[in-house]
């Protein structure tokens, strides 16, 4: 009977445990161990600092056309990475241009996991005919294929980045909102959140101390994924001419103008591609160890 | 430390004991819950569909201070009791009164009943939010009541103390740090922390190995005369509930078959349930072996439960009058029981006899 109260002065003796480190420290601790994700940040933090210090760091301005110097290749003295159509130095239209091209990834995509958030997590705690209202309404916009609406909105809406960025948007919030109502609907049946309302709590409450911790984690990792997609987008929204216009560099725009150059200097034509290509499968590993970090019990 | 701090809190509770020692902390009158079964969408239009019936109509009462055992085959409604009790899901009908006052009423708003009720889940991991520290965890329910965060906090150290975790280092700790015993200790301390009257353990330590189960249950004990609590104690443990519980609650399909104080229930059950539900517990007394048969298969299907008594289907002492008149849960002295052999004036042949003056 009196052992459970002597337990505490048994065990004095034991070394004072250090005071355990909170979630996302952890997190940061097995993202640390994880050579792809080193790789992959590492990768990011490159692109990322080539863009902010682009003005500083391009050799020739990027804008400065040559009808003398079209479509040199690779190597070309004084152009690393050879010329494009009009003769403009790729390696400094690739660093300024990766300015758009991440805004154009990345912005999309962080307003769209406020909102997905915040309709999915509504949905999925509400439950019933709310998530049913909801859900259903999403599920109108979530039949449309990603770039077919895409499309379809930035041509309603006219050319333009704002526009773009407004239609990738859209497109982004259902699969968001669905990805967060699935992962509050588990939130939602476990006891703690079950003792939480015995307790007397109120939903806002709940949900701000009980559900945005364990399931914004989650949504998070699954929008990195979408970065990838976005950029994707974006470049292809800027190909068929309803993002970024001419001259503005920016990677899709780029791969558009080069592609007649395609059987002269394949090498040149193909290096936009290539920038999107490296930022995306980055972004997508990064998420991957993300997800796996996570991973509580592992 | 603690000890002198709680009974503090427990003197300066403006919520304190209303109806006087003879009031039942809990009486549950009536209580049904039917689930609604899937229905297609032609069952709708016609107004049909078929209800699981986990809990069928349930009378009983819970004494201030006592621990009431509820024990029962699995499906036979006890963790769905539970839940009514905690109103995380809302009766069919029914009435719970809480100290005299009915919950719900003005006189008894949920948010303040619950206060007064706490549960402590089966599975300690999933009942412990793994991004909060159990101090937060612990802290979280006087919060909400309006209690300061430094106070909920100290308040939260001292409960760790009294359930036996040291609070300079668990504290701070992650669910996931601990081991079963331990997070059962927390869920515990939380279910505590806003002060509750009446405790509910649904299956509180039936995940715990032997020897941590008998070191919660010893806690639980000890918690419930410093803290003048009451408990529903629900478990398939038969073991376990004769050692926790003051009255015990045989429950089957739904209903109840049988309440009584617990020694006397054990010894000599009433109903043919109990008996069969007592001889599927192995005895450690060989002079004393299990002879009558347990009851083989599973309890009938709670969505066309039979007609009549619900257990005929199973019981060896069944009649053909067991399948056509509903037993009602008649007291004899200090016991209940639902059977027609207990029943004067029923049709059974055997009612009156004394089958089980043994």
């Amino acid at each position: 009977m009196n052992t459970t109260m002597s337990l505490p002065a048994k065990a004095p003796d034991l070394p004072l445990q250090p005071r355990s480190a909170g979630f996302w420290t952890g997190v940061l601790r097995k993202l640390m161990r994880d050579p792809v994700a080193i790789g992959a940040g590492i990768v990011l933090l490159i692109l990322v600092l080539m863009a902010i210090f682009a003005p500083l760091l391009t050799p020739h301005d990027p804008y400065q056309a040559s009808m003398l110097k079209r479509l040199k290749p690779i190597g070309f003295e004084g152009y690393v990475l050879g010329t494009d159509e009009l003769g403009r130095d790729m390696l400094s239209r690739l660093m300024v241009g990766a300015r758009l091209s991440l805004f154009m990834g990345i912005t999309p995509v962080l307003i769209a996991f406020v909102i997905g958030s915040g309709i999915g997590i509504l949905a999925g705690y509400a439950g019933g005919l709310v998530n049913t209202l909801i859900m259903r309404t999403i599920d109108v916009l979530y039949a449309f294929p990603s770039v077919l609406l895409a499309i379809a909105l930035s041509g309603a809406l006219g050319a333009g980045i704002g526009n773009a960025l407004l239609s990738l948007t859209i497109v982004f919030i259902p699969p968001i909102a669905r990805v967060a109502e699935s992962v509050t609907t588990q939130v939602r049946g476990r006891d703690y959140v079950e003792a939480a309302r015995a307790s007397g709590a109120g939903a806002v409450t709940i949900v701000r101390v009980h559900v945005l911790g364990n399931v914004l984690g989650p949504i998070f990792v699954y929008a990195t994924s979408l970065i990838a997609v976005s950029m994707i987008l974006a470049s292809g929204l800027s190909f068929l001419g309803l993002g970024v216009r001419p001259p503005e560099p920016e990677w899709g725009l780029m791969l558009n103008t080069l592609r007649t150059a395609i059987y002269t200097q394949p090498l040149v034509a193909a290096l936009p591609g290539a920038m999107i290509f490296i930022t995306s499968i980055s972004f997508n590993l990064l998420s991957d160890s993300l997800r796996s970090a996570m991973d509580v019990k592992a | 430390m603690s000890i002198g701090m709680s009974v503090e809190h427990i003197g300066a509770d403006p919520h304190g004991d209303r109806g006087g020692p003879a009031q039942p902390l809990l009486t549950v009158r009536k209580l049904v819950k039917h689930f609604d079964l899937k229905k297609s969408f032609v069952e709708t239009m016609m107004g049909g569909g078929k209800v699981v019936r986990a809990v069928d109509g349930v009378d009983f009462n819970v004494l201030k201070g006592e621990t009431l055992g509820v024990v029962g085959e699995s499906g036979c409604g006890k963790s769905t009791t539970a839940r009514l009790l905690m109103h995380l899901i809302e009766p069919s009908a029914g009435e719970i009164v809480f100290d005299g006052e009915t919950v719900g009423s003005p006189a008894l708003p949920l948010r303040e009943y619950r206060r007064q009720v706490q549960m402590v889940f089966q599975d300690s991991y999933s009942s412990l939010n793994p991004r909060l520290t159990i101090q937060d965890s612990i802290a979280f329910g006087p919060q909400v009541h309006g209690v300061g965060k430094r106070e909920s906090m100290t308040r939260a150290r001292d409960l760790l103390a009294r359930v036996g975790l040291e609070p300079s280092r668990f504290a701070e700790r992650y669910p996931h740090e601990l081991s079963g015993g331990q997070r059962q200790r927390v869920n515990i301390a939380r279910a505590l922390a806003s002060e509750p009257r009446l405790v509910i353990l649904d299956e509180a330590v039936s995940a715990l190995d032997k020897s941590v189960e008998a070191q919660v249950l010893n806690l639980l004990m000890d918690l419930k005369d410093e803290f003048g609590l009451t408990y529903v104690f629900i478990s398939h443990d038969l073991h376990v509930v004769r050692y926790i519980s003051d009255r015990v609650m045989v429950m089957y399909l739904g209903k109840v078959a049988e309440t009584g104080p617990a020694e006397a229930l054990f010894e000599h059950p009433l109903h043919p349930y109990t008996r069969a539900l007592l001889s599927s517990m192995p005895s450690m007394d060989p002079d004393r072996r299990t002879e009558e048969a347990p009851l083989a298969g599973d309890p009938p299907n709670p969505i066309d439960p039979p007609p009549g008594c619900r257990f005929h289907t199973r019981c060896p002492l069944a009649e053909a009058i067991c399948a056509e008149q509903t037993p009602t849960l008649a007291a004899t002295g200090t016991r209940e029981t639902a059977c027609l052999i207990h029943e004067p004036g029923s049709r059974h042949t055997q009612t009156g006899a004394a089958i089980y003056a043994s």
